[in-house]
């Protein structure tokens, strides 16, 4: 029934290797940059949603709400395609001078992520004894400084597994950027495929690398909950 | 360059947003959206609770295997099984198949490993006391399940299956790959017939999403917080 002839040559060697390869290093600069973004972002909306100043919890709880809501390619385009009516002159003129694709891909996968990585840090924050903020205001300190030196350091070290699964999800997530024609592991595989109708290989070797990636992040997970989280065995 | 945001492009291609081509060719727009997630819900509610079978089963040979296939799954974008569907369904089933149904499986598939999860938690969540109280009565292995342990999982899954359908909500949009006409290919046509309202079309699909996802979001809560009340007394 097939007459499918295999030829993985083409996908271990050569110039396709080294497209597939390009493709990988793009979705890990893409991958990186965007959960250190992220999770500045997402601290930053965290410590929003726990004030007590009405607008701020207002508007941090918009926003978690609505890039929560939205599909991912949704906000890709409307950061690529719309966003130029609405930010500032100089801002449009400063994404202009860089790959402005990576940077369309950059913010949207930054927001999307910063509103997930905010909720699991507000998660690891509430099981942190409230006490602790207590006593912390208690001996003088402010609410901001309390937040810093004790109870985000603590939250922090909690949410650092799910922080991790959040990496995870954004290098799945970072696929979402060949729509909009960054050159990342998908968009190369993809090109592989329609040069030279091997799709089979080309999207095997990018199966493999999302796995390989994704094996790599769990097993760190696993090693981090075991030796750093919790040492002593202690359940 | 004009700032000002003209929303009547939206007005006037109103019904090509929400239910596509319709009356007189197929359905399209938020319509096709929710006919995707829904039937791919269904679909993936059943595999999902096949797999989440497998994976407490307590042969290791049935186990493992089914966990490698759904740590697998997991383990690689949604696009990425999308591609494959649209390569492997032409082959396997030897005919030309429709994108829509291209998409309907991948998603079914795709959620389907994360469902396994939500039921496999379900599952273990239920007291151990449970299955030996049943056991000791007399219960075969397989009634335990069906009749004991799952109608009690069920229950409290709803919430996570309600989230997981707000999920395959907005992983419909990637229906837009493979050319099916769901809302956010609509907004891309329609974009690009239009070239210069990208801003207004694009706020105004991602508002369709959020009000639909919103409104599941918070059934959700609901339901957490009536379950919760349930068990509290």
């Amino acid at each position: 029934m097939f007459s499918y002839h295999f030829d993985w040559a083409i996908i271990t060697s050569g110039q396709y290797f080294e497209w597939i390869l390009s493709g990988v290093k793009v979705t890990l600069q893409l991958s990186v940059v965007s959960v250190a973004l992220s999770f500045i972002l997402g601290l930053l909306i965290a410590v929003m949603r726990m004030s007590n100043v009405k607008p701020i919890l207002w508007f941090s709880h918009a926003y978690l709400e609505f890039f929560r809501n939205t599909p991912l390619l949704v906000q890709i385009f409307f950061w690529y395609f719309g966003s130029y009516k609405i930010l500032p002159m100089v801002v449009n003129d400063w994404l202009n001078t860089m790959n402005f694709e990576f940077a369309a891909a950059v913010i949207a996968l930054t927001i999307y992520t910063s509103a997930f990585i905010a909720e699991d840090i507000r998660s690891g924050v509430r099981s942190i004894p409230k006490e602790q903020m207590e006593a912390a205001r208690s001996s003088g300190f402010s609410y901001l400084r309390s937040m810093y030196y004790i109870i985000l350091p603590q939250a922090v070290r909690l949410t650092i597994p799910p922080l991790i699964n959040q990496f995870l999800n954004l290098i799945k997530n970072s696929s979402l950027a060949m729509t909009i024609g960054v050159a990342e592991l998908t968009y190369q595989a993809r090109q592989v495929e329609s040069y030279t109708f091997k799709g089979f290989e080309a999207f095997t070797a990018a199966t493999l690398v999302y796995l390989g990636l994704s094996l790599i992040i769990t097993w760190l997970v696993t090693l981090y909950s075991k030796y750093i989280l919790n040492p002593m065995g202690v359940r | 360059m004009e700032t000002g945001l003209d929303f009547s492009v939206v007005w006037t291609n109103i019904t090509h947003f929400m239910i596509g081509r319709y009356p007189s060719g197929p359905i399209g727009g938020v319509l096709l959206t929710l006919y995707l997630a829904v039937i791919s819900l269904i679909f993936s509610f059943f595999g999902g609770l096949i797999l989440g079978l497998l994976c407490v089963a307590n042969s290791r040979y049935i186990r493992y295997p089914t966990l490698a296939v759904v740590n697998a799954v997991r383990g690689i974008p949604l696009l990425m099984v999308i591609f494959w569907m649209y390569f492997l369904l032409p082959f396997v089933m030897g005919k030309i198949v429709p994108e829509s149904w291209t998409i309907i499986t991948a998603l079914s598939l795709f959620t389907s490993a994360y469902m396994s999860q939500i039921v496999q938690a379900g599952i273990e969540g239920i007291p151990r006391g449970q299955t030996e109280a049943a056991l000791s009565t007399g219960l075969r292995p397989w009634h335990v399940m069906v009749f004991v342990v799952l109608p009690q999982a069920l229950r409290n899954m709803i919430p996570s299956f309600v989230n997981q359908f707000v999920s395959m909500i907005k992983d419909t949009s990637l229906a837009f790959i493979v050319g099916v006409s769901e809302l956010t290919h609509v907004a891309t046509q329609v974009n690009n017939r239009t070239m210069i309202y990208p801003t207004e079309i694009f706020l105004f699909i991602a508002l369709i999403y959020f009000i639909i996802c919103f409104a599941f979001t918070s059934l959700s809560r609901w339901l957490e917080q009536r379950l919760a009340w349930r068990k509290a007394i």
